[in-house]
């Protein structure tokens, strides 16, 4: 892998790679994620869902995707 | 409908809804979403208790796909209001984090804000409290303060301006019922937003006498989903809060101490 074909980011707190050139919705497609069921933080800032698809995935970033759980 | 239904109806049309930051709800019971052996039993158990609200968690998505664990894929939040929790939060910098994000899913402004202080008594630190609520109120966040059953942290909560103040029963998941009526009693008399008892109840008695303090509602979770049958258990909680609501609108007899005849003491045979 070259750095112009893959990123690492940290995903959910794991050192992963993905080709580059995601956008934060192509990277919620490719994990088979609905956007509506999730909420993105993106190097500690929350995203709004209308920006993903302008908002480019690069090395090095932290993404946290949370959602609901079962909590009391 | 079935009979038992129509009972609750007539028994919720002697006791008036209650608003909680503008929102109004007809079920004092507040329920949580978790520690359930399935979702179908937990979703069988919140309809079985009637609850409108019902608390969540934030957390990260399991990318692993190894559980079945969103619940908006059990609940339909038409169906009901969900109220996100910073439960696991042991910092107001954490809780405001988790408060924010909850928030971005998009449903409502309301948290249920609760930060530890302590890991083996999950007790409430109010200092961290006091100061994340303070942060979230003055962000727009309709703010339900989780707390200890302290009369002035509950009136410093009120006022840096949450719509509901939650003092403890008894420790989180303990199922040991209120042990300080008294405490609760006295926040209930002080506040002017509503007070929900939330954490400590472990059976229906708990939630009754819960009510008969007079408070405006109470959350509990494990003492449905810890219950052998939590079904069963949460038809029982929605009896024991209508009842215990409906008694202390009632007015209790003055309990003695010597007994009272109930039948007349004239008129007896010679």
């Amino acid at each position: 892998m070259t750095p112009d074909t893959s990123i690492d980011i940290q995903l959910n707190g794991k050192r992963q790679s993905f080709g580059a050139g995601h956008t934060v919705t192509t990277l919620l497609e490719a994990l088979e994620l609905h956007p509506g069921m999730v909420v993105v933080e993106l190097n500690r800032e929350i995203l709004d869902r209308e920006n993903y698809d302008a908002i480019k995935v690069v090395q090095d970033d932290m993404i946290e995707l949370v959602h609901f759980v079962g909590g009391g | 409908m079935t009979s038992t239904d129509t009972s609750m109806d007539d028994a919720r049309a002697l006791d008036g809804p209650f608003y909680i930051g503008g929102t109004k709800f007809v079920s004092r019971l507040i329920v949580g979403t978790g520690k359930y052996e399935s979702n179908q039993i937990m979703v069988d158990a919140i309809r079985a208790s009637g609850a409108e609200m019902v608390t969540v968690a934030v957390r990260r998505v399991d990318l692993d796909r190894s559980k079945d664990e969103a619940i908006l894929h059990h609940l339909d939040p038409q169906d009901f209001f969900l109220l996100a929790n910073t439960a696991g939060c042991y910092t107001a910098d954490d809780a405001v984090r988790y408060a924010r994000l909850a928030r971005a899913a998009g449903f409502n402004e309301f948290v249920k804000l609760e930060v530890i202080g302590d890991e083996r008594t999950l007790l409430p630190d109010v200092h961290a409290t006091l100061e994340a609520a303070k942060t979230l109120a003055d962000e727009g966040f309709k703010v339900m303060a989780y707390t200890n059953d302290d009369l002035i942290t509950a009136l410093r909560l009120e006022d840096v301006g949450c719509v509901a103040v939650m003092p403890l029963a008894s420790p989180i998941g303990s199922g040991l019922g209120v042990v300080n009526p008294y405490f609760i009693r006295e926040i209930k008399a002080r506040l002017k937003v509503p007070v929900i008892v939330d954490a400590g109840v472990g059976t229906a008695s708990d939630a009754c006498v819960t009510m008969e303090q007079g408070v405006d509602g109470v959350l509990m979770n494990t003492a449905l989903a810890a219950a052998d049958d939590p079904v069963r258990m949460s038809h029982a909680m929605k009896h024991a809060v209508v009842a215990g609501r409906l008694a202390y609108l009632a007015g209790r007899m003055p309990s003695s101490e010597i007994a009272v005849p109930s039948s007349p003491i004239e008129g007896m045979l010679d």
